[in-house]
């Protein structure tokens, strides 16, 4: 018997060891090799060989790769901002006022989130052009709107439903007009909400590839995932892996650490946005 | 004139109807109570005074103007939830003057006002804190301290002990009416499920039973005269005995009421004789559940410690003076007396 | 009725008007104020541009001359040219291989990937559920493939699975599973495997956190109660735990199949330009910017939104259905 229930836990801790190990080594071989430079590169090394942060510098001084940093940041903070106070007062409406239509509102809004993007495309583009955004940062922040917009709204909605009924009422008692119970009532109690699903939202845009892909032209407007995409050698045989790393990892790093640190929140804002459909 | 008058109330959610025409007519400075069971409506006719729900049919006064369709911070009430409902970000001076500064007071005015509250209420010391750092007790203090600050003309509690520990609860029960008695001029509209709070705080009950009037009048009124059986066994600690069949039918009546405490036990002679099969000892109290061949399980109270013990053959005898007559309906045969 | 419940009461039916206070229309009023602006947002992000979408499908638009479509009828999806003797041709996107091929890829991919990612996921969801020392680290590394973007991955994997330098090949050779390196993603036939790769290793987290939020639904003392009667484990999870959490799985299958349908950057990124591995979004893409034929790229675009949207319909009506069960 305790032989089988050594060898129980003897399986159950080699799963444990086994999904961690393919969580998070592919992340930890591009941070391998992005420290590699020349030879080096082209041995396969399981641990690390060289500490070369020669990729990183190539990276961040030659070419625009900074400012596509800087796109990518400012693209996401304008995307999170705006849907973020679109999406306060659009869900105090639909979780706390009744209404004709409002079932109908909240089920359109769960479609829009689950539009294919391309089914968009062409007539987003149409739209970008007339409106002169081509190749305009704004162009991102607009047509972002599509998938953060509906996202944030569900998942407030969500919260601010499960907030007291009471709290709302004491404060219609009090006198407070619906939008000074948004400001001065629920706001300072949704923070934790909201950073949570701005947090989300930033990582959505900071990942988008389609859109950035097709509305920005140029080198300096691009934002990284399709500058990351795009980095190619002149043939098969040069393209510059350890830039391609060195670019992801510099990307990625601070994702994994906002998300490492706001792991609790994450899990429960990503599973109001899905489960509660 | 009334302070509030209530006139073939109605109030529907969809196609249920949750009340039926309520008329009820509260004077200035009373203490009114409403008590009943969950999902009678007592609630949702305190949410309709409060206006924080749509009157469906009939009219509001309160002082002789019609509120229908006035806001609920323009009506000159103030309301103490259930669970409190303080604002877990402001502290507990904020939490008392949000809703002056809502009315644009000044801030000398609203000073003041709070100031005054919070010695009525002794939370003087508490200012500063937020009401996570307070105790149940605390936090109810402020709250009623918020609706203080408003200087309502109706005041309006809705269950506002049940989140209470049973001691704090007894204090808190005895500082609401120390309260009513200062605030002489305000009417205060109280609702509970718990009919011990009804008894001991209202100047007049009003029982609700399934959206409708059952019955208002002074609690002693209650109590001595119930207009229905709903009223015989929902006032009166604990549950007035019911009796059916043969034995009611005896004295003319469908049902017999007969509280514990006009039943007295003894070991040598009686109307119904039983067995005893359960006691609840209380130390003041016990009671004495006895199971009969005339009126099947009877609850009867012993006063203080006694010798009796589950088994042990009993006869009962009821006070002739102090039985209910029910009719089919539950409503008094006659007089409620015999 | 305590005041929650009466406000769900009040919520589940219409307001009836005529007997509304001045508070209810106060706050109807601001209610349309406030979603004003998002529906406005949403309207011309969204509704505006599916519209135009789909017009364009029926158009002879090309990419510079967008302006000046005109109106073709349904030749972009199928035309018969009749050659005048006795013999014709189909044309139009029902009648290319390529579309088809790729109709055929999206569904490949969508079922494989669900399936491994659900069966994956719910490994892990069971694990994180267990009490054991270490499991705050395995859950924030099971995190860390979720956070990576999808291009970045796409990258990673890319450089893993190279078929000369990659460490996957080596690891094989290594462990004698393969006899010669693989052009992973270069050759038809593991391209497609290599993108399902990519795609299962970085979505089973996501699965496995919605799979576990509806495992830590399930009440523990279920569990206590069945270790008390002596049940094994297995037949617990099969009996108890699975039926349990089998609505929270089920959403999250249709979440991810939704998504999956419409992949694009992953096969773009590792795998450009090969028909083993072009799913619908590609080829609309391709058409629409790549080989300047607008409007055929419309019609498969708005062919593939035909496609979601009655999978979306089919599972708003199926989980309303579930939901009204629930509130009864």
């Amino acid at each position: 018997m305790t032989a089988r229930r050594w060898l129980t836990r003897a399986g159950f801790y080699a799963l444990v060891v086994v999904i961690i190990v393919q969580a998070i080594f592919p992340f930890y071989y591009a941070i391998l090799t992005s420290l590699e430079d020349g030879q080096a590169l082209f041995e396969v090394n399981y641990l690390p060989a060289a500490l070369d942060f020669s990729n990183y510098a190539s990276m961040l001084t030659s070419g625009v790769f900074g400012r596509q940093i800087l796109n990518s940041v400012f693209v996401a903070a304008v995307v999170v901002v705006i849907s973020l106070f679109l999406a306060v007062t659009a869900s105090y409406a639909l979780s706390r006022i009744r209404f004709r239509g409002r079932g109908l509102l909240l089920l359109t809004i769960l479609s829009v989130s689950m539009f294919p993007q391309i089914a968009v495309l062409a007539g987003l583009f149409e739209v970008i052009r007339t409106l002169g955004l081509f190749n305009s940062l704004w162009s991102l922040v607009f047509s972002y709107m599509i998938f953060t917009l509906p996202f944030t709204v569900w998942v407030l909605t969500t919260f601010m439903r499960n907030l007291p009924i009471e709290i709302e009422e004491a404060a219609i008692m009090d006198g407070a007009p619906p939008f000074t119970i948004i400001r001065r009532v629920f706001l300072p109690i949704m923070w934790p909400a909201m950073v949570t699903t701005g947090l989300l939202a930033f990582i959505h845009a900071w990942n988008e590839f389609l859109f950035a892909l097709t509305f920005l032209s140029t080198d300096t407007q691009r934002t990284v995932p399709v500058a990351i995409a795009l980095i190619s050698g002149r043939s098969e045989f040069e393209v510059p892996w350890g830039n391609i790393m060195a670019a992801s990892v510099v990307v990625t790093l601070p994702l994994v650490i906002l998300v490492l640190i706001f792991q609790r929140r994450i899990v429960s804002g990503l599973t109001a946005g899905a489960v509660k459909g | 004139m009334a302070s509030v008058e209530l006139k073939s109330i109605c109030k529907s959610f969809g196609s249920v109807e949750v009340l039926r025409d309520v008329n009820l007519s509260l004077e200035k400075g009373e203490f009114v109570v409403f008590v009943g069971p969950s999902g009678c409506g007592k609630s949702t006719l305190l949410r309709l005074v409060a206006g924080l729900e749509d009157i469906t049919a009939g009219d509001l006064y309160i002082d002789g103007a019609r509120m229908n369709e006035v806001l609920p911070s323009k009506r000159g009430i103030s309301m103490v939830f259930q669970s409190y409902a303080l604002y877990p970000h402001m502290n507990v001076f904020e939490n008392m003057a949000f809703g002056l500064e809502q009315a644009r007071l000044n801030q000398a005015e609203i000073k003041a006002r709070v100031a005054e509250a919070a010695e009525i209420l002794q939370i003087t010391p508490l200012m500063e804190r937020k009401p996570r750092q307070l105790s149940g007790g605390q936090r109810q203090r402020v709250a009623i301290g918020r609706a203080i600050t408003r200087k309502p003309r109706v005041f309006l509690f809705d269950e506002p002990l049940s989140n209470l520990d049973a001691a704090l609860r007894v204090d808190t029960r005895l500082e609401i009416a120390a309260l009513h008695k200062r605030l002489s001029d305000t009417t205060m509209i109280y609702v509970t499920h718990d009919q011990v709070e009804a008894m001991t705080l209202a100047d007049r009950i009003v029982v609700l039973n399934a959206g409708q009037v059952e019955q208002v009048g002074r609690p002693m009124d209650l109590y001595e005269q119930p207009a229905s059986a709903f009223v015989a066994g929902f006032i009166g600690s604990p549950r007035m005995n019911f009796v059916t069949g043969e034995t009611a039918e005896k004295h003319g009546a469908h049902t017999l009421g007969i509280r514990p405490e006009h039943i007295t036990i003894s070991r040598d002679a009686g109307e119904w004789s039983g067995s005893i099969v359960h006691i609840e000892q209380l130390g003041s109290d016990t009671y004495v559940h006895v199971r009969t061949e005339e009126a099947g399980i009877v609850n009867a109270r012993a006063i203080g410690a006694n010798a009796f013990r589950a088994g042990d053959d009993v006869f009962l005898t009821f006070q002739s003076d102090a039985v209910h007559l029910f009719n089919a309906d539950g409503l008094p045969v006659g007089s409620a007396r015999t | 009725m305590p005041p929650a419940e009466a406000a769900a009461t009040a919520a589940a039916t219409p307001v009836r008007s005529g007997t509304l206070s001045t508070l209810s229309r106060q706050r109807i009023r601001s209610a349309w104020v406030f979603l004003a602006p998002m529906l406005v947002v949403l309207a011309s992000v969204a509704a505006y541009p599916l519209y135009r979408t789909i017009w364009f499908s029926f158009t002879d638009a090309s990419l510079d001359l967008i302006s000046e479509a005109r109106w073709v009828g349904f030749r972009n999806y199928l035309e018969y040219v009749d050659y005048g003797n006795g013999q014709g041709e189909y044309f139009g996107l029902l009648a290319d291989a390529r579309w088809w091929r790729s109709v055929w890829n999206t569904i490949w991919f969508a079922t494989v990937s669900v399936s491994f990612e659900t069966l994956f996921g719910l490994i892990i969801a069971l694990v994180l559920n267990e009490q054991f020392r270490g499991r705050g680290l395995v859950r924030a590394a099971v995190l860390i493939p979720w956070a990576i973007p999808t291009i970045v991955s796409a990258k990673m994997w890319a450089w893993m699975m190279h078929d000369q330098f990659g460490i996957l090949n080596d690891i094989l050779l290594r462990l004698y599973l393969i006899s010669e390196p693989v052009a992973w993603t270069a050759s038809a036939d593991t391209a497609m495997i290599a993108v399902l790769i990519v795609d299962i290793w970085k979505t089973t987290p996501f699965m496995a956190l919605l799979i576990l939020a509806g495992l830590q639904m399930v009440p523990n003392d279920i569990y206590e109660a069945a270790r008390l009667d002596g049940i094994h484990p297995f037949r617990v999870f099969r009996k108890v735990t699975l039926p349990l959490i089998m609505p929270a799985v089920l959403v999250a299958v249709v979440f991810r199949a939704l998504d999956a349908l419409r992949v694009f950057d992953i096969v773009y990124v590792l795998t450009p330009n090969t028909d083993a591995t072009r799913t619908m979004s590609v080829y609309a893409r391709e058409n629409l910017f790549d080989y300047d034929q607008f409007a055929y790229g419309s019609a498969a675009s708005t062919l593939l939104f035909l496609v979601i949207a009655l999978i979306t319909i089919s599972f708003i009506r199926l989980s309303r259905m579930d939901l009204e069960g629930k509130e009864e």
